[in-house]
């Protein structure tokens, strides 16, 4: 399609063009001079068409993260005067001068670390499923709709299942250690499990949406390719690995990308399953920031504001990389 | 639900015919009303469209307007509801809670009120919605704190109801050595430690130095607060609370309580609701306040839920009026009894409902709580300190060793919190 497109489009605005340049002199032709619009239509019809479009992100996204780095340097409660104070707010979260970093802010961090690095298992996790899923038996689909459904439900219902999962002494898996004789355990309950726990809760829908990007790029890979291999004497791993990865190469970064936003945003199961506790320990930046501003004890705008941008600058460190990388390997493809 | 709906109302709207010969001559009020509430559960929710009732057949030609918010989500919501164009009435807390939107204006001032003697009867309870000198509101129930217990399980192991600390450390061992827990407890949602705290505190050092504590004019690491937390941990350390308390609501622990697993339950008095909807009796049930430690009048724990007129509201005569109307003596009585609240009446002129507990709780607030009466953690203490406060002794009732490191994080937060 495009390659026809593009030149019609240009033998248009030449037309357009020599039109314009000769409607003094062949005024017999052209017996209106043409308005300022339809002389510049090519030019600005794409503009007019963004507008809206752009609009409405710079009021909804651009404006008002320009707002929270205004609001990060007051102190305000959200209902009366804003009072400038500076960059106090990231000294106090930060630790920066003669106080103590701020240990929630730290805890949420390196929770926020955690869910990164664990979070990730779902997309060999996810292969894995869809490597198993991709064959023909009768059936396959009912068996593939079944292995999506957790993304499906809504991530409270999740939270909330899970919960009654790990519940300490009524909950299944403190049921199924018992047959095995291990001891009772209440993950949601011990500030050095229920991060983990919580990730765990994660991990079940995630790996479903991992799953769903692998298989349909599975239906991409080229069957010459396989069987050129095969004939080469490839198969198991290294049909895998040299083979099969390679095609899904496009299905991997998306998945990675999904997954890396997921972790840090997880905010949901966070609140269903524990409300951030016990004491704390299951917090991350966005569940932090939302309990700074917008909690029932909250309402310290400025701080939550300044938590808000400190999330967002690793997370556009993230997502700068990810383009980065995207536009390198759109550049090594030509 | 439905039956009691149609008995508080029909009760209520009776009463307002009743009254209208008695305090509405002057004269009637014409115009708009705007009333958002919070009283969103079946019975409170029944109660509140009772009063809308009973105020409109006093005043046939105002023009009411009622709406029921979720009473969760009005903690946020309320800031967004008295910025632009607010209601005439809205529903509150009393004490520190209210502190930001009198300090932002938004709450109307009604010290004329209590001063002029629109409000007879409120006196005693004023204090709790005085804010430097002024009065910013008007509350309409209260509710005791105190230990309910099995009375069954007391019973069979012999026990009675304690009176000192001592003797509560020795009904606990008997109940630990019975193979049961003393106290349910879920900590979930923190503000279940804040009462126990509340008491402990109370008790070991005085009512006074509780709200020295609130007000920020105590160190966290004062011996004395630390003191409070050793008689804490002696419960802790016997095995008093139920194991894995912080992953449960404080409705999830009730099961503990329903099925003798634990015999007592430091709790406000809404909970006698939800124990005899789950099948207890009044026979198995009692309740008794709490313990004394040190040689202190009693404190006592009795949130205060109230009313407020926004500052920003179009109908302020009217919304004065149904102020005046809900905590008169009358309408106070109908509303808090038994099949109505079941609380307390804030008007010293108001009858209490006969039920045992709420009975207990009056005579106990009216002639024990000398000390004085708090509100409540989370509505004493500034709301940074109470969530900073709540999450540390959550952490104590699981892991009491890190108290020094508790109280270290607490006295830092109250510095940067006070100054």
């Amino acid at each position: 399609m495009r390659p026809q497109l593009n030149p019609s489009a240009n033998r248009c605005m030449v037309f357009a063009c020599v039109k314009s340049a000769e409607g003094h002199d062949m005024s017999s032709l052209t017996p209106t001079s043409r308005s300022w619009y339809k002389r510049n239509e090519i030019a600005l019809t794409p503009w007019l068409f963004l507008f809206p479009a752009m609009l409405f992100f710079a009021v909804y996204v651009i404006i008002p993260i320009g707002q929270s780095f205004w609001i990060s340097f007051h102190q305000w409660d959200g209902l009366g005067e804003k009072t400038y104070i500076g960059t106090a707010n990231y000294e106090r979260l930060l630790g920066i001068g003669d106080q103590n970093i701020d240990r929630k802010f730290e805890t949420s961090f390196w929770n926020n670390l955690k869910w990164l690095v664990l979070y990730l298992l779902a997309v060999p996790a996810g292969l894995f499923i869809a490597l198993l899923l991709n064959q023909t038996v009768r059936g396959i689909r009912l068996y593939k709709s079944l292995f999506f459904f957790p993304f499906v439900i809504s991530q409270v219902v999740v939270g909330l299942v899970f919960s009654w999962f790990y519940l300490p002494r009524e909950g299944l898996l403190n049921a199924i250690l018992g047959v095995f004789g291990a001891g009772p355990v209440n993950i949601l309950g011990d500030p050095t499990l229920a991060t983990y726990g919580i990730i765990a809760a994660g991990l079940w829908p995630q790996t479903a949406y991992c799953m769903i990007l692998y298989l349909t790029g599975l239906n991409a890979v080229d069957p010459e390719q396989v069987e050129a291999a095969r004939l080469d004497g490839a198969k198991g791993y290294k049909m895998l690995w040299y083979i099969i990865l390679p095609q899904l190469k496009p299905a991997t970064f998306i998945a990675f990308v999904v997954t890396i936003i997921g972790a840090l945003r997880s905010f949901d199961l966070i609140s269903v399953m524990t409300n951030g506790g016990p004491f704390g320990s299951t917090r991350v930046l966005s569940f932090y920031m939302f309990e700074e501003s917008l909690s029932e004890f909250g309402f310290r705008m400025g701080y939550g504001s300044a938590i808000a941008v400190v999330l967002f600058f690793i997370m556009l460190g993230f997502i700068g990389y990810f383009l980065y990388s995207m536009w390198r390997d759109e550049k090594g493809a030509r | 639900m439905h039956s009691i709906l149609k008995t508080s109302c029909a009760a209520v709207a009776a009463l307002g015919m009743a009254a209208t010969a008695a305090f509405a001559e002057g004269h009637q009020l014409t115009g708009d009303l705007k009333i958002t509430s919070d009283m969103s559960n079946p019975a409170p929710r029944a109660v509140m469209e009772g009063l809308v009732a009973g105020f409109q057949e006093l005043h046939p030609d105002l023009n009411i307007e009622l709406t029921v918010v979720d009473r969760e989500a009005w903690k946020t919501q309320i800031r967004n509801a008295l910025g632009a164009n607010p209601p005439d009435v809205v529903n509150w807390y009393a004490a520190n809670r209210m502190g930001p939107y009198v300090d932002a204006g938004l709450f109307e001032d009604i010290s004329d009120m209590y001063a002029n003697g629109d409000l007879p009867g409120l006196d005693a309870v004023q204090g709790a919605l005085t804010l430097d000198g002024k009065q910013y509101g008007v509350p309409y129930t209260y509710y005791q704190w105190g230990m309910y217990y099995r009375e069954d399980i007391f019973n069979e192991l012999g026990l009675s109801e304690p009176v000192t600390f001592d003797e509560e450390i020795a009904n606990c061992q008997v109940i630990v050595d019975s193979g049961r827990a003393c106290y349910a407890i879920g900590t979930k949602f923190l503000w279940t430690a804040g009462g126990w705290f509340d008491y402990m505190n109370m008790r070991t050092n005085g009512f006074d130095f509780h709200m020295q504590l609130a007000r920020g004019e105590v160190e966290w690491t004062d011996p004395r607060v630390r003191e409070t937390f050793a008689n804490w941990r002696k419960l802790i350390d016997m095995g008093g609370f139920i194991a894995d308390h912080q992953s449960y609501s404080w409705q999830e622990a009730l099961n503990f309580m329903i099925d003798g697993e634990a015999t007592s339950y430091l709790m406000g008095n809404f909970a006698v609701a939800a124990m005899r909807e789950a099948g207890l009796t009044d026979e198995q049930i009692d309740f008794y306040q709490f313990p004394l430690i040190g040689d202190f009048p009693q404190g006592e724990d009795a949130p205060t839920d109230t009313f407020h007129i926004p500052s920003g509201a179009e109908n302020k005569e009217n919304a004065r009026a149904f102020l005046q109307y809900v905590t008169s003596a009358n309408v106070q009585t109908e509303i808090n009894s038994g099949d109505a609240l079941g609380q307390l009446p804030i008007n010293a002129e108001s009858g209490v409902d006969a039920d045992e507990f709420l009975e207990q709780g009056f005579a106990m607030l009216s002639t024990n709580a000398k000390g004085g009466v708090a509100q409540f953690f989370d509505r004493d203490f500034p709301a940074e300190m109470a969530s900073v406060g709540m999450e540390g002794l959550q952490e104590f009732m699981v892991f009491p060793d890190n108290l020094d490191d508790i109280l270290a994080r607490l006295e830092e937060a109250r510095q940067r919190i006070y100054q």
